[in-house]
């Protein structure tokens, strides 16, 4: 049984002039000691997923429909103080920015004992040493003296695995992961993706990393969603997704990244923008900028489909084995 | 310095004079806190050198681009160039015209009309209260290139439609645009005056990779079809490999490689230039461990003495740790290094088809 099970999520937004649909029938599962990638551009409902799964949608935004099943126990329905409980405990987070994380008035010694002690029976100083050791685990240099440090006195790269270290205080099953290695440099990126790869490896921690940065799930993730407009439009191994993809928006996407070493040809673009979220198109939400449109996709909406390969792709194109070759085409 | 620069100019072929050139430029900012404060904590005056000793020159219709991590002065060199800051030492020349001896507001306004520049948040850098209209036409009304209100109002038509909106979006304002189609606006104000250098200080970080696609489709036919000249910035290698001629990496407000683009990812020298690809994400899965070298950018203030990078490189010696290395040529390009210059790098070469294979082509 998968760890964390999605059913056809459906996060909505009142407003005086009707709902907005954020987030559209998705639906995905992660198993243990899985890294599963969340991909697209802003906008397209990949952190509020992720929000939705621990329980920290912002009001007045909803779950409209739909289940979250952690371990097969249901968490979307919970009260606050049970998920509260489950939050941190069994579910941790990372987010983009470090220092908003942090509580700058605290030090990180005091901020990690009090997570420790919140969700673990350890006494004072049996938390104090878990923390040096949560330090040491996620590589700062000379834990035991910088256990007494205020987050200014570190580096975005050194507060980033500060965060991290506060998710694993009580040894979670599942980390979201949203946008961890965006506000950071690239060699710093680098060391912080090698941190999370190895902590998922050695505590067989789930991970659901969310992202926009296609080279990030390509070095760490088993399996890819992408998701466009609120709507999951392929899920499927890394390698299938990132090397073949098979929903032109994904295709189009890959094409979109600049490459070292293909030199200065023309990158594939993809014509337009995405929706706004109260005027999504009809059928298939990526159909007006999508070059194999046709009747069908104008009409009626497509669900995730078998495609041939290993990934589904919620494309119109797979339907009736009429599938070109998007890779050539 | 100033030698490594004629010697770079040397080394590319002698066919165009460089449209600009950078001599040994310096900023410095003074970060001390207030006087009295200093003065009870009998604290030194605090000096950062954002920029220090900085020399390269670009040629007329080329793409030259800085990379480096935050903090290593590749924005100041962008704003010294542009004249948002007033270099502390070294000289800015624009067509062989020494821009720092030029005076008054009078002199430099013809340079100022050719050089424009585009930033990298187009949420901040457009005015919300004025309209496109506005926004566009000011440069033209500013130098004074167009008269006449219908020449205008047909120029700024001309100039959207060029970056690829409609002519009418000029009566909208900012916020009734995407990310991208503001800094299609950014780029739409830069071509007001009819530029021929661009400085474009991190134009798609701030947006998403399709929109980023098109952003730097669109600045490549521009380009193309007006001949234009950038000094590009950015920290993300892949974009700058697609757009640029030349690159130059710098590190802690140092160049530390000069190279063309081919060469620099082919066969990069500078230990710190090796590191940066080899932090790129790979695309390919070819299943490479990477071994992500550890530590973080020194502070600027406090900067190790010797070559900035030693305390990082794998490679350093006693030599690094005392004596700055000076921007040397080597075998085709500029680099600052003591290893390269004693010959004691293990040799790389990345073939350009292992980072590039895998992935689908994606050309119609």
């Amino acid at each position: 049984m998968a760890l964390l099970e999605v059913e056809h999520l459906r996060i909505e937004f009142p407003t005086r002039r009707g709902t907005l649909v954020a987030v559209d029938d998705v639906s995905l599962t992660i198993n243990e000691s899985e890294v599963l990638g969340v991909v697209g551009e802003s906008g397209a409902g990949k952190s509020l997923t992720g929000m939705a799964i621990i329980g920290l949608l912002e009001p007045p935004g909803r779950i409209g429909a739909g289940e979250i099943r952690l371990a097969g126990r249901r968490i979307d329905t919970l009260a606050y103080e049970q998920m509260r409980r489950i939050r941190g405990r069994e579910i941790g987070a990372i987010f983009q920015d470090p220092l908003t994380s942090l509580n700058p008035l605290y030090t990180i010694g005091r901020q990690l004992v009090e997570t420790i002690q919140t969700h673990t029976d350890l006494g004072p100083s049996a938390a104090r040493r878990r923390a040096v050791e949560l330090l040491a685990e996620v590589g700062i240099p000379a834990p035991e003296r910088r256990v007494d440090s205020y987050p200014h006195a570190f580096s975005g790269g050194m507060r980033q695995r500060v965060v991290i270290a506060l998710a694993l205080c009580a040894n979670p099953r599942l980390i979201i992961a949203d946008e961890p290695t965006t506000a950071l440099d690239v060699s710093i990126q680098a060391q912080i993706i090698a941190l999370l790869k190895r902590l998922c490896r050695e505590h067989g921690t789930a991970v659901m990393l969310i992202t926009h940065d296609m080279g990030v799930i390509a070095e760490t993730a088993h399996r890819v969603a992408v998701m466009y407009a609120g709507r999951l439009v392929e899920i499927g191994p890394v390698r299938d997704v990132v090397q073949n993809a098979k929903h032109p928006y994904t295709h189009g996407l890959m094409g979109s990244i600049p490459v070292i070493g293909r030199g200065a040809e023309r990158l594939t673009q993809i014509d337009g923008t995405m929706p706004r979220l109260d005027a999504i198109p009809p059928g298939c939400a990526f159909h007006p900028r999508c070059p194999h449109a046709f009747e069908r996709c104008r009409i009626e909406r497509p669900d995730l489909m078998a495609t041939g390969g290993t990934s589904r792709a919620a494309c119109w194109l797979f339907a009736e084995q009429a599938m070109p070759e998007l890779a050539h085409g | 310095m100033a030698e490594a620069a004629q010697d770079h100019a040397l080394a590319a072929p002698a066919a165009a004079a460089p449209l600009l050139e950078v001599e040994d430029l310096a900023k410095t900012f003074d970060v001390s806190r207030p006087w009295l404060a200093r003065k009870l904590a009998r604290e030194p005056r605090l000096r950062l050198k954002a920029v220090d000793g900085v020399s390269f020159a670009i040629r007329r219709g080329e793409t030259f681009s800085l990379v480096g991590e935050s903090g290593c002065g590749k924005s100041t060199v962008a704003r010294l160039i542009v004249g948002l800051y007033t270099p502390s030492r070294g000289r800015i020349r624009f067509e062989g015209t020494d821009l720092g001896a030029l005076r008054s507001r009078r002199a430099l306004a013809p340079f100022r009309r050719r050089m424009q520049m585009i930033f990298q948040d187009p949420y901040a850098s457009l005015n919300p209260r004025w309209r496109v209209r506005d926004i566009v036409a000011e440069p033209i009304r500013a130098f004074g290139t167009v008269n006449g209100g219908a020449g205008l109002d047909a120029r700024v038509a001309e100039l959207l439609e060029q970056v690829g909106l409609a002519g009418r979006d000029d009566a909208k304002y900012p916020h009734e645009f995407s990310g991208g189609q503001r800094q299609r606006i950014s780029i739409a104000r830069a071509l007001a005056g009819n530029p021929e250098f661009l400085v474009c200080d991190e134009p798609t970080s701030a947006l998403d990779v399709s929109v980023q696609a098109q952003i730097l489709n669109l600045m490549t036919d521009l380009q193309r079809c007006l001949g234009l000249t950038y000094l590009f910035i950015s920290h993300n290698l892949a974009v700058v490999d697609h757009v640029s001629d030349h690159i130059g990496v710098m590190y802690l407000g140092r160049l530390c490689e000069v190279a063309p683009a081919r060469q620099l990812f082919r066969r990069p020298r500078h230990p710190y230039t090796r590191l940066l690809l080899d932090t790129i994400p790979d695309l390919t899965l070819s299943g490479r461990e990477r071994t992500p070298v550890a530590g973080e950018v020194p502070s600027p203030i406090h900067p190790p003495p010797g070559c900035a990078f030693h305390p990082r490189c794998p490679f350093a010696n006693g030599r690094c740790r005392s004596e700055i290395p000076a921007l040397r040529p080597a075998a085709g390009v500029l680099v600052a290094c003591h290893a390269v210059e004693e010959d004691r790098l293990p040799e790389t070469v990345r073939s350009p088809a292992s980072s590039s294979a895998g992935l689908a082509p994606a050309r119609p």
